[in-house]
């Protein structure tokens, strides 16, 4: 839709028609990253507020799937855990797996759920999708911190290996901000992208080694297992942090480059989707 | 661009469809079907059956150039395209054709309290809604004591929004946009806020920042408004540019064109005031003689029609004349103070006079009424401003009998009667 450049210190702004011909406005982006900032505090903040236990929901909740994990799958399905105890084998995939899903859900329903701003003020649309997924973020390293504690007095001291975990996590929030944005742009158009959505979480669950081990799949299902970049991010978790049999092999660079054609894709299906915005929704 | 163009735009052009909403499909299963449908009717031959789209143009071939620090006041009735072009001027939504170029530090406030959250305190919801309209984190601490005093709230800096009165939160939410720094400044009818005093705070902060070198675009319904910031206006009927030149002018001619009534004017800026001869125009008004501030007026109301002016020099006498037209453009009456019965002192003091002309209720019929003012300086014309004021009277139930239609007639004076008086017989 525009076109901002610079010529001395005054930007001039282009404003026309785009058609098909749109940048990914990654420059533009980059220039609103406190509006990032501003938005994911504004979403933290007011989830804590609006609720009685506040910030202690990032620490209950998955505390507690960990809880309802352990007695169903450890026990009464008595599920392999790659020899580590059980409640903190799901509790280091649960965190990182919260991570991905809540992101995924809140950016999808980030845009249609900003339609006044939307409708009264220009900033590049891209910043809801991703802000809804750093307000995501901030619940994890709550829940990171968690995951820590119980570890450590697991009695389990992680090796070197534990500097893998932001690459982990960097594609944990990559995988969330990707399928996000096409959900998101799918939303605006689609409203019942929405009902679909429970539905494409809980299968995607189950295609992730959450509550049972990556080892329990068939070998010649591997393969295509591993593109599931959440497959390496949770055997990546539990390998850097307990010490499990898990190392992510490389089908995770396959992964990686999933990822990032789905990121680079859903950004320009994004893009051409907020052309129309202010007028859809 | 020459240097001194800050916006220009070519062409500008925005096709709504009608109905447009339906058709991009709410739902999957909308397109779906709706795509099965198409596929048949092609199978069966039909291509075109659904006929040619019903569309809208909200915006056509509009083009115009603003110089740096002018102030542009944007006119028209209700769909006229304001909204739509602030929109495509602050890249809300897309021109369908044509361009535009804007250079600066672009700000656009289409509406106060934009990202405001009710949960959040009016400490938080300044730096949130600051940081939604462009500004920097560091511009915002700069200014947030500025912008608190604004909206003198500052023992509740720290209270959750929602508990805040709906002044206070207009306050707040408009104290944040007039503190953007922009180089050019998009306005959308957000002087509509508040009440009477901080309505007039908010137009003095419009003023300053019209004077400051930077450059404003205004769309207002309130003509009092854009008229004593802008010294230009655009109008724009159906989309397209009616008239663009000095706001006076546009003005009146788009008040010729349509029945808003204009009961006051007010010139702020006295470069931009009607002045001649040492006489310069400062305010207009119509108001009610009981002092009621409602601008309500009916056929039964007595009301002045005010005229304050600045006299620079001492000689000779200043009169002023009025001449009231009805909504047919009948001249009603055309009149001054009658010389005879009212000495005037001679000659007329410097400094600012007022002229105030008192109309007694049950004189006029019910409708609107054109004012044209004249100054005159020992009886010679030297400011004439034509249909300046523009007043409606509302019709009154009270002495009509149950007769309800449109009362016939030019005026309808309330006159002295005897009535059904006997009369003696054999009287001559």
């Amino acid at each position: 839709m525009s076109h901002t450049s610079s010529s001395g210190d005054e930007p001039i702004v282009w404003v026309r028609s785009s058609g098909v011909r749109r940048s990914l406005g990654l420059r533009e982006l980059w220039h609103y990253r406190e509006l990032v900032q501003f938005l994911v505090w504004r979403d933290v903040k007011v989830r804590y507020k609006q609720t009685v236990l506040g910030v202690a929901w990032a620490v209950l909740q998955p505390l507690a799937s960990m809880l309802v994990f352990a007695l169903i799958f450890g026990r009464l399905a008595g599920m392999p855990s790659d020899g580590v105890p059980y409640p903190i084998f799901a509790l280091a995939a649960l965190v990182p797996w919260t991570l991905f899903a809540q992101g995924m859900t809140q950016a999808s329903g980030s845009v249609v759920a900003s339609e006044d701003l939307i409708r009264k003020v220009y900033f590049p649309r891209l910043v809801i999708p991703i802000a809804a997924v750093g307000s995501s973020v901030v619940d994890f390293a709550i829940g990171f911190v968690l995951l820590i504690g119980l570890i450590l007095s697991y009695g389990i001291r992680p090796g070197p290996q534990v500097l893998w975990i932001p690459a982990l996590v960097v594609l944990a929030v990559a995988t969330a901000v990707a399928t996000g944005l096409w959900l998101a742009a799918l939303t605006t158009r689609y409203r019942d992208v929405r009902h679909l959505l429970p539905f494409l979480t809980q299968l995607w669950f189950f295609a992730t080694p959450v509550a049972y081990p990556s080892s329990l799949v068939p070998a010649a299902w591997r393969p295509l297992y591993g593109l599931n970049p959440l497959v390496g991010v949770i055997d990546g978790f539990r390998w850097a942090l307990l010490g499990a049999d898990t190392r992510p092999g490389p089908t995770v660079a396959v992964a990686v480059i999933a990822v990032l054609v789905m990121l680079v894709g859903g950004t320009a299906y994004f893009r051409r989707a907020e052309r129309v915005l202010a007028d859809v929704i | 661009m020459s240097s001194d163009v800050v916006l220009r735009a070519e062409g500008l052009g925005k096709q709504y469809r009608l109905g447009q909403r339906a058709r991009v499909h709410d739902t999957l299963r909308d397109a779906l079907a709706s795509e099965a449908r198409a596929l048949a009717r092609r199978l069966r031959g039909h291509d075109h059956a659904d006929g040619p789209d019903e569309t809208i143009w909200a915006l056509r071939d509009v083009g115009f150039e603003v110089q740096r620090g002018e102030a542009v006041g944007i006119v028209g009735r209700n769909g006229a395209g304001k909204s739509t072009l602030l929109k495509i001027l602050s890249r809300i939504t897309e021109p369908t054709t044509g361009q535009a170029w804007l250079r600066g530090r672009l700000g656009a406030i289409i509406e106060v309290g934009t990202g405001f959250h009710g949960e959040l305190t009016g400490r938080e919801n300044v730096y949130l809604s600051g940081a939604i309209l462009g500004m920097r984190r560091a511009e915002i601490v700069r200014r947030f004591d500025e912008i608190v005093a604004f909206a003198e709230i500052d023992r509740f800096v720290d209270t959750p929004v929602k508990r805040y009165s709906s002044g206070m939160y207009l306050r707040l939410a408009f104290a944040v946009a007039a503190h953007l720094e922009a180089e050019i400044l998009l306005v959308d009818e957000v002087l509509a806020v508040g009440d009477a005093a901080f309505q007039k705070k908010c137009l003095g902060k419009m003023s300053d920042v019209a004077r400051r070198d930077r450059t404003v675009l205004f769309v207002s319904h309130n003509l009092v408004a854009v008229e004593a910031l802008c010294g230009r206006a655009l109008w724009l009927d159906q989309g397209r540019v009616a008239q663009d030149g000095p706001a006076g002018q546009v003005i009146s001619q788009y008040l010729r064109s349509t029945s808003a009534p204009l009961t006051e004017r007010a010139w702020l800026d006295p470069a931009q005031a009607p002045a001649a001869d040492g006489v310069r125009l400062t305010r207009l008004r119509v108001r009610r003689a009981d002092g009621d501030v409602s601008d309500r007026l009916t056929v039964a109301t007595p009301f002045i029609i005010e005229c304050e002016y600045d006299n620079d020099r001492t000689a000779g006498t200043l009169l002023v004349h009025l001449e009231v037209h009805n909504e047919k453009d009948v001249l009603l009456f055309d009149v001054g103070p009658p010389l005879d019965t009212w000495p005037l002192p001679t000659p007329s003091p410097p400094g600012r006079l007022r002229t105030a002309c008192h109309i007694p209720g049950h004189l006029l019929n019910d409708g609107l009424h054109r004012v044209t003012v004249t100054v005159l300086r020992d009886s010679a014309p030297i400011i004439r401003q034509p249909e300046a004021l523009v007043f409606d009277l509302d019709d009154v139930a009270e002495g009509r009998g149950g007769w309800y239609e449109k009362w016939p007639g030019a005026i309808r004076p309330r006159l002295a009667w005897e009535i059904n008086v006997p009369v003696p017989c054999g009287s001559p």
